[in-house]
């Protein structure tokens, strides 16, 4: 290995900063801020619908991008989520239905 | 409701780790497809690791990688910075949604700990978090554990080219969000997440076609929390 390998470019530091410290602090910011704001059961309430909500719209977009493959893999895996309760069965046969269904020429 | 202390041990990180064991094809495998790109792009390896393990924040990073160009300007930089904001900007709702969770760690454990905050052990550790688990060891250990898979994985990918030529092949590129949908299920309680879910997918969905890009994770889940909370059952 090189000495070209372990070297960066001033710049290029100065990018990885931006962006870490940026992420950073949307990863704090959102609990700092949480823990400002009075909970009231209203808050509460938005609050415990976000999981779900933000699940839903990270998902469905990557369905409509990725077309009736992708769809019928994540119906595979919340159907045997539903059926026998176990992440790496769901994970398992998601990921076998979209080698099959992509062998299949879908 | 008799509320439990949240605790910190190492078997809940142990346990934290274990639970992250299905998606780990998943991490692998997008990690070594970052590094390669990376390398195509001319990073040096030193350079690929610094943005990988410090942002760590997958899908900014291939975004950003879009827009780098050597010699880096101060326009590019911005532009790189921006598009990180942008993409993680959910990160300030999944932060906001652990406050229940970990409001009770004392701030110099959990503002550190946040550094490791993800979709992924977020959602096991809100998952847990549901079944009564108090242990935060449960964030923390799967946190620690998907960022050095993460961290690790780049670099096969970087310096053996593609390892694995198209994901898509093995169905590598569905474990993510297959995952999501996994834990999703057990979320489901009645008429409130469905309504919920509904007003995240429509607006999530709207706003894909609209605009295109990550702002359809942000706009559906303010959506779903606002449908959510002013759902009186």
């Amino acid at each position: 290995m090189t000495d070209a390998a372990f070297s960066a470019d001033r710049m290029f530091v100065l990018v990885v900063l931006g962006m870490a410290g940026i992420t950073y602090m949307l990863r704090a910011g959102g609990y700092w801020v949480m823990g400002r704001l009075p909970i009231t059961p209203r808050v509460r309430r938005g609050l415990e619908a976000l999981p779900g909500a933000i699940i839903v719209s990270t998902v469905l977009p990557i369905v409509l991008q990725g077309g009736i493959a992708v769809a019928l893999c994540i119906v595979v895996a919340a159907a045997v989520q539903v059926r026998m309760k176990k992440e790496y069965l769901a994970v398992f046969f998601a990921a076998a239905a979209a080698a099959g269904l992509r062998a299949a020429g879908l | 409701m008799s509320e439990k202390n949240v605790t910190l041990s190492l078997k809940g990180c142990v346990q934290g780790s274990m639970l992250c064991l299905p998606v780990f094809p998943g991490i692998i495998a997008l990690g070594a497809v970052f590094g390669t790109v990376a390398a195509q792009k001319g990073l040096t390896f030193l350079e690929t690791l610094m943005i990988n393990s410090m942002v760590y924040a997958g899908a900014s990073q291939f975004v950003a990688m879009e827009i780098y160009k050597d010699p880096l300007n101060w326009g590019t930089l911005i532009a790189m910075v921006g598009v990180a904001g942008a993409i993680n900007m959910r990160m300030l709702l999944i932060g906001a949604s652990l406050r229940p969770w970990l409001g009770r760690v004392p701030a110099y454990q959990a503002y550190p700990g946040l550094f490791f905050l993800t979709d992924i052990n977020w959602l096991l550790a809100l998952a847990q978090y549901d079944k009564g688990e108090r242990d935060w060891g449960i964030y923390l250990g799967s946190g620690m554990t998907v960022w050095a898979v993460w961290s690790l994985s780049v670099i096969p990918g970087y310096f053996a080219g593609s390892l694995i030529s198209d994901p898509k092949t093995f169905g590598l590129d569905v474990i993510l969000p297959a995952f999501f949908a996994a834990l999703l299920v057990p979320l489901w309680k009645g008429r409130r997440q469905t309504v919920s879910w509904l007003a995240a997918g429509g607006v999530a969905a709207l706003t894909w076609y609209l605009v295109g890009g990550y702002w359809s994770i942000f706009t559906g889940a303010i959506a779903g929390a606002v449908a959510g909370a002013y759902l009186d059952d």
